[in-house]
This record gives structure tokens, sequence and C-alpha cells, in this order.
């Protein structure tokens, strides 16, 4: 018990002292993670509504691949990802390992899956006949798309959060093709995984309340949006 | 006549089935056009290529003559649909109507002028600035009819607007359409399996079945002269028999229909063999089988088999020599005192007789 005690009350003097280690780690998580949502947005939206909307043979088996996705286990992303850009792998060359750039990468594989899983959910729970009756409202192709994505903007909302989630908490392909070097590379989840290693567990305490307390403020705000939009 | 739309040569096939075959039709400028027939006749699929919205496998979309291939969104932009689905977006009532107008670039102000005033003519300007979703299922139809009209289309296509909702509302909405439509004079096709609603809005009918085309003419003509039994079972004829012409001369048809004789008007009626159509609304009952004195040219002697109510009115089966339906009021079966295995005559003028060839041609 004295050890979750006093880890707690350490945990709070460092988050009271204002740690600028602790802070700039927590702030490059928020960085690192919040560019692969975004990017796994863009990707996870365009192939989700191509695949919710499109008919070409092997549709089903690519939903079924991008379900399976979902469950993608973070290690082996890490493996993959590690692999292709590793100095003597296919990508060597661009010099990525272990810098935040192949973090971001290896985090939009991760969520990408789940946005576009999300997105296939949320567009075929409209209306079939919805797209024909905006097409013959008038509408082009990119408006129709645009309007279908704004009906389907609360279902949405839960997609940015559960890829942002799986991003800023997966542990195992960030610390791959990361390295969690300090100062560079050195995120939220890679520094708890240091610090009970090295049996700091004030630290690790400390951290892990920070990396809570982030993902719930975003989906604090998600959520919000998405009950404020909410029909009366 | 123009035809604002029409199609050649049109066959839609899904998954390889062929849903639809249409070798010809005409949708002339200014007037209704009602596509009767039962579910699954490809009535909403005729539709769906009438609004550019489906691309048949084989044949020509043509609109005022000019094939429409390459300019489908500016067409498209042209015509508007109502579908069975009111269909609203999760915005305000109001927003939705001029939804239309936003997607052609027509400014805030005029989007909201507009979609005010038809949302007035659909009664319900109260509900402008509610959420779409608040609204109940008559109230968010005529916002979806308020949607199609704002834009002022020059074809406007309805795929059974009004099967989703009950009968009060049903009736209040097929009357204020009839009035806008009348009033727009906008060249109109209306899906239903409702023969009612086709005859109280259509100019034309199209029976469709089985993919087909079965007849197409006015109205009035479809329903008093179906072209074969399916048209005639769909338009609300209900006795149709089978009969052999026994004599025939100066315009009348004298047929032989299981044992009775009917006689039926007709000029140029050359088939030994016929169906015999009747609509039930066109015969009159009377008790017993006495002499009855009328201008109609068949009285046939009969006895009551069923009696099934129907709506306000009495549906009657009478075999009489053949089953014969009458439709008679309430009133006048309590009047006639008309029970199963009372004895009746059943006539009925020869001009209400409608004469299906059947067979080889007699010269």
């Amino acid at each position: 018990m004295d050890l979750i005690w006093d880890g707690l009350r350490e945990a709070f003097r460092i988050l009271g002292t204002g740690d600028r280690d602790v802070w700039r780690t927590a702030l490059r998580s928020l960085l690192i993670s919040g560019s692969a949502t975004v990017i796994a947005l863009v990707i996870g939206i365009v192939a989700g509504a191509a695949l919710a909307f499109g008919r070409f043979p092997g549709r089903n088996l690519t939903v079924t691949l991008v379900n399976t996705g979902m469950g993608l286990p973070p290690v082996v992303v890490g493996l993959m990802v590690a692999i292709l850009f590793w100095r003597s792998g296919p990508f060597g060359a661009l010099h990525l390992i272990y810098t935040p750039a192949a973090m971001v990468i290896a985090q939009t594989v991760i969520a990408a899956p789940l946005v576009t899983g999300f997105t296939v959910a949320a567009l075929g729970a409209l209306p079939p006949r919805l797209r024909p009756q905006l097409y013959a409202l008038g509408a082009s192709r990119l408006q129709m798309l645009w309007l279908v994505l704004l009906e389907a903007r609360l279902p949405l909302l839960a997609a940015i959060m559960a890829g942002f989630g799986a991003a800023v908490s997966e542990v195992g392909a960030s610390l791959m093709v990361g390295g969690n070097l300090a100062g560079e590379t050195r995120v939220l989840t890679t520094s708890v995984v240091l610090e009970v290693q090295r049996g700091d567990f004030d630290t690790a305490i400390a951290l892990s309340i920070i990396l809570l307390v982030m993902i719930f403020a975003v989906n604090l705000v998600l959520t919000s949006v998405q009950q404020r939009q909410r029909p009366q | 006549m123009t035809a604002k739309l029409s199609l050649r040569d049109v066959v839609v096939r899904r998954g390889g089935a062929e849903l639809l075959r249409v070798p010809e039709l005409d949708v002339v400028e200014g007037e209704v056009l009602a596509l009767l027939g039962p579910n699954g006749a490809g009535k909403s699929t005729l539709l769906q290529v009438l609004a550019l919205l489906e691309r048949p496998s084989e044949g020509a979309v043509r609109f005022e003559g000019e094939p429409v291939a390459g300019r489908d969104l500016a067409l498209r932009r042209r015509m508007a649909v109502v579908f069975q689905e009111s269909l609203l977006l999760d915005k305000s009532v109001e927003s939705n109507v001029a939804l239309g107008l936003a997607l052609r670039g027509v400014g805030r102000r005029e989007r909201i002028e507009r979609a005010r005033r038809w949302l007035a003519r659909f009664g319900i300007e109260a509900l402008a600035r509610r959420s779409a979703r608040s609204i109940s299922g008559g109230e968010a139809q005529r916002a979806s009819l308020a949607r199609a009209f704002v834009l002022e289309p020059e074809v406007l296509l309805l795929d059974e607007p009004f099967s989703a909702l009950d009968q009060p509302t049903r009736e209040a909405l097929v009357d204020e359409l009839a009035t806008v439509l009348r009033e727009t004079g906008i060249t109109s096709v209306f899906v239903t399996h409702d023969r009612d609603e086709a005859a109280r809005l259509a100019h034309r009918v199209a029976v469709l079945a089985g993919g087909r085309l079965r007849q197409v003419g006015p109205a009035a003509e479809v329903f008093a002269a179906p072209a074969d039994e399916t048209v005639a079972a769909y338009v609300g004829v209900e006795t149709v028999a089978p009969g052999r012409v026994i004599e025939s001369s100066e315009g009348l048809v004298a047929l032989q229909v299981g044992d009775a004789r009917v006689e039926a008007a007709s000029n140029s009626f050359t088939a030994s063999e016929a169906l015999v159509c009747l609509r039930p609304e066109d015969v009159v009952l009377s008790p017993g089988h006495g002499i009855v004195a009328d201008s109609a040219r068949n009285h046939l002697r009969g006895v009551v088999r069923r009696v099934t109510p129907a709506g306000g009115e009495v549906r009657v089966e009478v075999d009489c020599g053949f089953p014969l339906i009458a439709s008679i009021t309430r009133r006048s079966l309590e009047e006639l005192g008309l029970d199963a295995g009372s004895a009746v005559t059943a006539s009925f003028k020869a001009t209400a007789v409608h004469l299906i060839p059947r067979g080889p041609s007699s010269p």
C-alpha cells in the first residue's frame, strides 16, 4: 500500500512543481498521436467512404481485412514499420527510424483501420436512399460526400476518439520504431515502461496520471461536441 | 406534343436479372403520368432511370429529345424527386427545404425566402426553425414536397410519396399535391400501387407488371378498357370471366359466359373468344328474380355467395352462371336485405362490359 500512496504523493508533487521533462514528454505524446490521428482520419474517411458506397469485387474481403486491422497488435505494426525503415530496409535511405516521424507512421497504421471501420459503420447506418435523394436534389459527387459525412458526424466523432485513444496508448510500436530516446522520441507510454523498469514507480504513476487526464480531456471535448449536436 | 423525357429500348439488369424492359415511353410536357403496378413490378427502377439516378444497362434516355449522357448533373438540377421516406438531413426544417437551392449556389437570403414560401404552401411554416428530427411523418413528407417544389423543377418525380403515411394524412396530402400540380402544371411522374391515387392525380396511367409496361394511356381509358388480365386486375376490374362469342351485330356482341348470356357494346370486336371484364361499381343488384325495369341490357339471375365489407362499401359475390362481383353501399345492402344464399338479379349496361380478345379472330 505504501508504494501506491507514496507514488501518488510524489506524482502530484511532480505535477505541481511542473517538471519540464515530464511536460515536454506529454506535449510530444500529444503532437505525435495527434498527427497520427489526423492522418488516419484523412485515410480512414476516404477509405471508409469508398468501402461503404463502392461496389467492386473484393469489397467484402477488404471490409473483413479492415475489421481485422481494428485489432492490429501494436508490436506487430512496430515490427513491420521497423523492418521497412531500418537502415538496411527498403526505406532506410529516408533515415526515419528512431525519429518522431517513424512513430507517427506506426501510430497511423494502428489508428487508420479503426477510423476506416468506424466510418464504414457510420455511413452504412445512413438510410440507403439518402444518397440517391441527395443526387436528386442536385448534389455533385463531392457535395453528396460532404453532406453524408456531416449527417454521420456523431458516429464519426467516435471514430476520432477511438483512433486517438489507440494511437496515444500504444507502447510496443513506439518503443521499436522510436527507440525511447530522451528528449526526442520519448513519449508518455514509453516513459512509463522505462520508469517501471528502473523501479521509479512515483514518476511512472505521475506519467500515467498525465496520460489518463490527456485522454480524458480529448474525449471530454469530443463528447461535448457530440452531445451538443445530438437531436433533442 | 413534345416529350420532356423519353425512353427508347431501355433495359435494366442487376446481378444478371432483368428488372425492367421498356421499348418506348414518353413523358409529355405538362402531364401527370402515374406508374401503377404491384410491388416488385419495376416502378421504382423506372423512376430512377427517369430521374437519371440509375443508368440503364441498354437503351437511351432523352431529355427534350437530346441524349442525357454526360450532362446528368445539369439535368438533375432541372428535376426534383420525392421518395417514400422523407430523408431529411439532421438540420432545421427550413435548411432542409433550402438544401437543393444551396447545392445550386442560390444565395442565403433568397433560399430562405423561397423555402418559407413553400413551407407556407404546405402549411408547415411554423416548423421552419424546428429540427427535422423532431417532426411527425406527415410533416416530414410535407417538408419533403416543399423541398422538391422550391426548386421549381421542370420535371417532378414522386416515388410512392404517401405510402408510409396513415390514411387521413395521406388523403389530405394527395389533395394538396393535386392542387399544387394543377396550379404549377409541372410535368410529373408519380409511382404508386394505389389506383385511387393514380385516378385522382394522373392524366395518363402506365401499368407495369414484371418489369414490362402492360398498358399506357389516358387514365379513363386504362381504367375502363384494360388491355389484358393483369392490367384488369390491377385497375379494379374485379369480374374477369372467359366467354365465347355467339352473336355479333350492330355494335353489340353477345357472349356465352359460363351458363349466362352477356351482351357487350363493341364496334370492332372480331375475336371468337374474349375475357369479359366488369367493374364492381357498374353492377346494380335487385332482390329476387323478378323483372327489373331499367335501361340496362343485361339482367342476370343469380345467388349471393359471399358478402365482404370493404371500406365504406360492401363487396358482393354473386353466382350468376359465372362468378360476378358487385360493389354496393352498406345502406343498399341493408335495404336489399342481402345475405349469402339470397336470390338476386345483377343488372349492368352493355357499355359497362369491356372485352379483351382471346383466341383466333373470326372473319
